[in-house]
């Protein structure tokens, strides 16, 4: 364990934070891109720490030396499946733009008319 | 068989609407086979039950957690099953003549049904949340019940008016259950009746337990849901009033009452409660003009008569309690049914209109002085047998009880003698008012119609002159209530008593309570309507409703960015408050493993924060490229290349994916002015990092076990016959999870062609 890797952690996700906050879409999805960077890292973190590569050659090296495989095995799927999402935002992202030229998430008109409803400040 | 019993009203009620749309009204003869089944039973068992040896049932339910249905028969329940399923019978018999032909009489039916079966399933549950699910269904049934006649309005509210506070009631039973139980070791009833819990969560349950009784049985302050009930068809109003629903809470408190009676809030509560609720509904129905309402409050009152007497917990008190239940079952049932009748045949029940009646209705009427006798206390019927036991009984009790309680029986019974008096001669004798229009025509009613009435009249007036045929029920229900104690025997005469001086009082006040009327009724006008508990339950339920909106329009503001906000807050300040209160971190870790990796890490840092502050579009997007870069050279330098080749795959892709999108949208993005928005934003961004950062630091230096995979390093060559051992986890160990992921690809695939294609076709005319 170190103490970087955990920053590079706290960072990323402060940053996707901030943008998944934004309104423009393309801040978002930009936004969830940097959550799932942080994600993987995290998952990283979970094994022993730095090793030689998972990669073995009969009974030569002792199992200790090498870092552990299955958050890797775990962070690839993560890394492909982000991948994925990130392609699925943009498309929506696109098409919201080719329908109503507009980058920006909306507040639900229905839920602005509960709250006035309610009393709440409008 | 008792499962039997109750699974036969199950099915009888799921079969009404079928049968009724070939029967028509017949459906009742039907529907009434289901308690007649069970009056059946009852008789055949009562020898046993009569001697003391009470019949059990149980069925397994979910035997892992200890849950079974367990069904008690002892001698209060089988008068309970006398009542429920004996004046059932009646009612059915009475609903066939009640109802004209109509579409709708299957429903009422099964509703009724399922009403009977609920309330039988309330009075044989030994098991605590059984006795609260049948209880809760008599609630939901009633308020089908009540809210029958749909189109109207005033129905529709009152049945909800009454779901409402039973069910709130109900709720508060099952928490006050729960606590009851948890203390007991046990959810039997009986056993926990056997060695009652004691301790201050054992009385905060209670007083749950009560609030339930109370709203169920119309205690005061609960009790203006049951006038209100008025509007329900007369059967109902009939079968509610006088051998369900109401009496479930008297029944509850009855049980409860000789094991928690010594509870120090007990007595004073319950007793003081079921005094003023006498009182109260008594005041009350001396002003009503519908018939039906004034039985409604007449109702109350001796609900009220009821609670206190069973509440009191002591052995003359319960024996009462236990009669009186018997003798207004009878006369309550045949009084709505008299008014049912009138209701049907001279076409109103305002006791201004109603004049003559005696003349029109002999037999009726004959019905009415009997039941109303008996409701006012007079020999010899069943109604005085249980006001002398209970003045007997109050005496004999005052000792622990105070005088109190028996002035206030004696007060609420010159008060029910008043309202009887105004029962009769209002629906029967008095002389028309012309001011509220002219008398209308009464019709004979049929011999089937009367019949039910009949019955119970002619119960009441056997059992009041000869006591000792109900002596052995009522006798071995005290019994099952009060163990150690040996009942006296009924009697109609019991010799030159206190208590048959106190009749004698009540009578002759209630005598000058009627003969002063007129000046009676010019005091409530000048003293008007108590506090109103309508009042209040209106209030209750706008001050909710208002609640509500309130809140929804606060948490439901429609802003995205105020949801995730909320949400990302909440994940991250209570498990953040947990690690800073409870976590500890066993040493300081060191900086780093290398310098490679201190340079990696402020790369990322920096790429990271210029992704944030970018204001145009493609340069944010080059810089989350970065960050995907970065992490893809902390890979190389953790010791995992698989990761490394894929990450800058993907990163390089995304690049690609993001630049095919951008080039449509503008450059930069747009401008918002509101800083406080932002700098709130800010807040919980850094919040967020921070606890990510205390997270991940503690969750690494928390190992205490060897990681799993030294298995897949060991065994990936000789098993799989691969080298590499993450792409053998993926394709081999774990290779279902592998096809999980494929499956997202394929939809997330699909999702964005059918996107981008409907955009195409789609594409509006401008730009």
């Amino acid at each position: 364990m170190t103490l970087v890797l955990p920053a590079v952690v706290g960072v990323l996700f402060a940053s996707g934070t901030y943008l998944l906050l934004q309104r423009t879409l393309t801040r978002i999805v930009i936004g969830v891109s940097l959550l799932s960077h942080g994600a993987n890292v995290l998952l990283l973190l979970s094994g022993l720490g730095a090793g030689e590569p998972p990669i073995v050659e009969g009974h030569t090296t002792p199992v200790r030396a090498y870092t552990d495989p299955l958050p890797q095995a775990l962070v690839l799927t993560a890394i492909v499946i982000s991948f994925g999402m990130t392609a699925f935002l943009l498309s929506m992202a696109y098409r919201s733009w080719r329908l109503t030229h507009s980058d920006e998430v909306r507040n639900d008109l229905e839920d602005r008319y509960l709250h006035a409803r309610g009393g709440g400040p409008a | 068989m008792l499962l039997a019993l109750l699974a036969l009203h199950v099915a009888v009620a799921l079969a009404a609407p079928t049968v009724a749309g070939r029967a028509g009204r017949w459906v009742f003869a039907f529907c009434g086979l289901a308690p007649a089944a069970v009056v059946v039973w009852a008789s055949g068992r009562a020898g046993g039950i009569l001697a003391g040896r009470a019949v059990e049932e149980t069925l397994r339910w979910v035997p892992a957690l200890d849950l079974a249905v367990t069904l008690r028969v002892d001698g209060f329940s089988l008068l309970m099953i006398a009542l429920v399923s004996g004046v059932g019978v009646l009612i059915f018999a009475y609903s066939w003549s009640y109802f004209e032909p109509r579409p709708d009489l299957g429903r009422f039916a099964a509703a009724l049904t399922g009403f009977a079966g609920a309330m039988l399933g309330v009075v044989v549950a030994d098991n605590l949340f059984v006795l609260y699910v049948f209880w809760e269904l008599t609630s939901i049934t009633s308020y089908l019940l009540i809210g029958f006649e749909d189109d109207k309005e005033e129905a529709r509210g009152a049945a909800l008016q009454a779901l409402l506070v039973t069910v709130a009631g109900g709720l508060a039973m099952l928490a006050g259950f729960v606590l009851i139980g948890s203390a007991a070791g046990t959810y039997s009833l009986s056993q926990v009746l056997a060695e009652p819990p004691t301790g201050t969560a054992v009385g905060i349950g209670l007083l749950l337990v009560l609030l339930g009784a109370f709203t169920k049985s119309a205690q005061v302050p609960f009790h203006s849901w049951l006038p209100g009930a008025m509007v329900a068809p007369t059967p109902v109003s009939a079968y509610l009033h006088s051998a369900t629903m109401v009496k479930a809470g008297v029944y509850l408190v009855a049980r409860l009452a000789p094991a928690f009676g010594a509870v120090v809030f007990w007595r004073p509560l319950v007793v003081g409660v079921g005094v003023a609720t006498m009182l109260v509904g008594g005041w009350r129905a001396l002003r009503q003009f519908d018939l039906k309402l004034l039985l409604a409050f007449g109702t109350v009152s001796q609900l009220g008569f009821m609670m206190a007497l069973l509440g009191a917990g002591t052995p003359e008190a319960t024996f009462a309690g236990v009669v009186l239940l018997l003798a207004h079952g009878a006369f309550k049932c045949a009084l709505f049914l008299v008014v049912g009748i009138v209701d049907h045949e001279a076409g109103t029940r305002d006791l201004r209109r109603l004049s003559g009646l005696r003349h029109a209705l002999p037999i009726t009427f004959a019905v009415a002085v009997v039941a109303g006798a008996s409701m006012a206390g007079l020999p010899p019927l069943l109604g005085f047998v249980a006001k002398e036991l209970a003045y007997d009984g109050l005496l004999a009790d005052a000792h622990q009880l105070g005088l109190a309680p028996l002035a206030g029986a004696v007060a609420g019974s010159v008060l029910t003698f008043g309202y009887t008096a105004r029962f009769l001669w209002g629906g029967f004798a008095s002389p028309v008012d012309v001011r509220a229009g002219a008398p209308p025509h009464a019709h004979r009613p049929s011999a089937a119609f009367l019949a039910p009435a009949v019955t119970l009249a002619a119960v009441t007036v056997v059992l009041g002159a000869l006591p000792g045929l109900a002596d052995g029920l009522s006798a071995a229900a005290a019994t099952a209530l009060q163990e150690h104690h040996e009942p006296p025997h009924l009697a109609l005469w019991h010799g030159v008593t206190p208590a048959l001086w106190l009749s004698v009082l009540t009578v002759v006040a209630g005598v000058a309570l009627f003969a002063t009327r007129g000046r009676v009724e010019a005091l409530q006008e000048r003293v008007g309507g108590l506090p109103g508990a309508q009042e209040a339950y209106d209030r209750a339920v706008d001050g909710l409703q208002r609640l509500s909106e309130g809140l929804t329009g606060v948490v439901q503001n429609g802003s995205l960015p105020v949801y995730l906000a909320v949400i990302l807050l909440t994940a991250a300040v209570l498990p953040g408050g947990a690690v800073l209160l409870g976590g500890s971190l066993a040493s300081p870790p060191p900086l780093a493993e290398s310098w490679a990796q201190v340079v990696v890490t402020v790369g990322i840092l920096v790429a990271s924060v210029a992704t944030v502050m970018m204001r145009r579009r493609f340069a944010a997007v080059l810089m989350l490229g970065s960050v995907g870069y970065g992490v893809a050279l902390l890979f190389v330098l953790q010791g995992a290349p698989d990761l490394a080749l894929t990450q800058f795959l993907i990163e390089t892709l995304s690049v690609i994916l993001f630049v095919l999108v951008l080039r449509h949208l503008p450059d930069r993005f747009s401008h918002h002015r509101w800083r406080l928005g932002q700098a709130l934003r800010w807040v919980v961004a850094v919040g967020v990092g921070v606890f990510m950062f205390g997270f991940a630091l503690m969750a690494g230096t928390a190992r205490t076990r060897q990681p799993i995979s030294r298995y897949f390093l060991e065994n990936s060559l000789p098993e799989a016959g691969g080298h590499n051992v993450v792409n053998v986890i993926l394709v081999d160990f774990r290779g279902l999870d592998t096809l999980g992921e494929i499956t997202v690809l394929v939809v997330a695939a699909l999702g964005v062609a059918s996107l981008v294609r409907a955009s195409r076709r789609g594409e509006p005319a401008g730009p």
